[in-house]
């Protein structure tokens, strides 16, 4: 990397992260729109949830799956809270946790499928984890589980690091720090294992896996990891997002919602690393601009989306960048 | 028991039929379509247009039904799927298509015929009974046109010359270029026929179960299980796919009944033990 580049790419980050901590608030408060947090916070965490989603089809797996994960891991998250009474905090990667370790188990075998069969196996997983949570007790059924505390202050040596967000004026602010601030480090991480060694055995295996493994690598290891990492991710946006809403529902991350991870990728373009945030903004904001186009906002949207993939074949970032391709 | 057994095969005959159209789509042109169980639900909207509103005869609706989407799903293939196939660099780009088809046809439907679940008058009264067999007529004969349509469609695959095209091109798309094949016309007229399997399936049904605008996606679901049970893109599987789960789901819900609403649950689960066991279906070749 020449230092130009290197110059480009540090302002770039800080570019990012001034809007997002700084310009987007201030954005907000001018314009009085305090409900915006709500809707960027969703954002945040959608895309950290598309993030897991676009690693799977780093490793060339089409992954509509993702819904199940970030269901369990709210689930988790919920119940860790109201039933064990354990801080939100503390939840939170155990929530991740718990979806990495259940991906590995559903993972071993599911991951020999390839190209559509991976692709319809894992559509059929979020409507089991929906019906799962139907039919056990621990999730409460149908009613699901509700009034879940908003998360308590974090301190350090008696110090307060994070105060209780019961104790901001206005909580969605809160929980959009909390959403940008984990965004940007689930994709620091992201963007840093796919340039690691790691990264390019995934790359290797999306190009061939025969070969990839016949050079030596160990192909079932490598693909439940990317898969690991996947559903962690979207353990963790679902957990947060439970966190929010303070309540959760069986159906409240359905095929729908996997589909659209799906989409928020595509839309992106699988060759970049944050075309899942590229695309979730476009997605989300294009839905709810529509909304005041009443019955015709599916079809709109939907008409959008049709022209844009005629158009645009390969996400939207292939419009600007075209030498910074990474496959 | 017989009652459960004949209500399976019943059932079977209609998902065998919509099976068969997604994985011809599938075979021909590699394209997973999301959008079949909303072209079923077109399908069944039509049927209830002509037969149920304009009182026209049942076999004028059907065909009604199976025309329409034959014509959408020829448009659909030209205009939209040729076009993202030649530009796209990752084949997975279908897939966005197909579900941005899927949300639209499911917006259309929503706009054109309401929400409402709407049915039509029995298209045969009466009921058979033998033994401790009570199956109505209509049922009947529903389930006995769908198998003329699996016998009619598996006669044109195997001896019409268009049926052989279709067979090549899914075996070997270059191979069949080169021998001569229309390629391009004969994915065209594939998409058209899997369209078209779907919207009279949707005919059908509506018949029985009525039809109404939020059950497209289900129905994709299902035909995307009775798929994988029997192996993508391999007709015979389509079929003993679509039995199957007719047959699964059947039994399940009487056997399973006691524990609440968990069929469906049990028979994902058993799918997914299923597919860990044998990763192509029951029929499929293996590819990457």
């Amino acid at each position: 990397m020449t230092p130009m580049q290197r110059g480009t790419r540090i302002a770039g980050i800080g570019a990012f992260l001034v809007v997002v901590f700084i310009a987007v608030p201030m954005a907000i408060a001018a314009a009085h729109r305090t409900d915006l947090y709500y809707t960027l916070s969703s954002v945040a965490l959608l895309s950290i949830a598309s993030g897991g989603v676009w690693l799977t089809f780093y490793i060339g797996r089409i992954n509509i799956g993702q819904g199940a994960f970030a269901l369990v891991g709210g689930y988790v998250s919920a119940i860790l809270v109201t039933a064990y009474g354990l801080s939100f905090w503390l939840s939170l990667p155990l929530a991740g946790l718990f979806c990495a370790a259940a991906s590995v188990l559903v993972g071993l075998p599911i991951l020999r499928l390839r190209g559509v069969y991976f692709a319809m196996v894992t559509l059929v997983l979020t409507e089991v984890a929906r019906l799962s949570a139907l039919a056990l007790s621990v999730t409460n059924g149908a009613k699901g589980i509700t009034s879940i505390p908003a998360p308590g202050p974090i301190g350090l040596f008696g110090l307060t690091i994070v105060p209780a967000f019961d104790t901001f004026a206005e909580r969605n602010v809160a929980f959009y720090f909390l959403s940008v601030t984990v965004m940007a480090l689930c994709f620091a991480g992201l963007w840093r294992l796919v340039n690691s060694r790691v990264g390019r055995l995934f790359a290797a295996l999306r190009q061939n896996e025969d070969l990839a493994s016949s050079m030596g690598l160990n192909v079932p290891a490598l693909r439940v990891l990317a898969y690991a990492i996947s559903s962690f991710l979207g353990g963790v946006g679902g957990a947060i997002f439970v966190a929010i809403a303070q309540s959760i529902y069986p159906s409240s991350f359905t095929v729908n919602d996997s589909v659209n991870f799906m989409l928020n990728c595509f839309l992106g373009g699988l060759g970049y690393v944050f075309g899942p945030m590229l695309g979730t903004l476009v997605l989300y904001f294009g839905w709810d601009l529509l909304f005041q186009t009443g019955q015709y906002q599916l079809l709109i949207y939907s008409g959008v989306m049709i022209l844009l993939i005629l158009l645009l074949p390969n996400g939207l970032f292939s419009l600007r960048l075209p030498s910074r391709r990474s496959s | 028991m017989e009652q459960v057994i004949a209500n399976g095969l019943y059932l079977g005959a209609q998902y065998a039929l919509i099976a068969l159209g997604l994985t011809l789509i599938f075979a021909l042109m590699n394209v997973l379509n999301f959008a079949h169980g909303q072209m079923y639900v077109l399908g069944g909207f039509v049927t209830y247009e002509v037969y149920g509103l304009l009182h026209w005869p049942f076999v004028v609706a059907l065909v009604a039904s199976a025309l329409t989407l034959a014509v959408l799903g020829a448009l659909i293939e030209r205009f939209l799927f040729r076009t993202v196939i030649k530009r796209s660099e990752r084949e997975e780009s279908t897939m966005l298509l197909a579900a941005g088809v899927a949300y639209f046809l499911d917006a259309a439907i929503l706009l054109l015929f309401g929400e409402k679940q709407r049915g039509v008058h029995k298209i045969l009264n009466g009921v058979f009974i033998w033994d401790n067999l009570i199956l109505p007529w209509d049922r009947i004969l529903v389930a006995g046109l769908a198998i003329l349509f699996i016998v009619a469609f598996i006669l044109m695959m195997q001896f019409t010359k268009p049926g052989r095209a279709m067979r090549a091109l899914a075996q070997d798309r270059v191979a069949a270029q080169l021998m001569g094949v229309p390629v391009a016309f004969y994915g065209l007229i594939g998409f058209a026929l899997g369209a078209m399997l779907a919207g009279l399936v949707g005919g059908l049904l509506v018949t029985i179960t009525g039809v109404n605008s939020g059950i497209g996606g289900p129905i994709s679901i299902k035909a995307f299980m009775m798929v994988m049970i029997g192996g993508a893109g391999v007709v015979g599987g389509a079929i003993a796919g679509g039995f199957i789960l007719g047959m699964l789901e059947s039994v399940g819900l009487t056997v399973l009944h006691a524990y609440g609403d968990i069929t469906y649950l049990a028979i994902f689960v058993a799918l997914m033990i299923f597919l860990a066991i044998r990763p192509n279906g029951l029929m499929g070749k293996p590819w990457g």
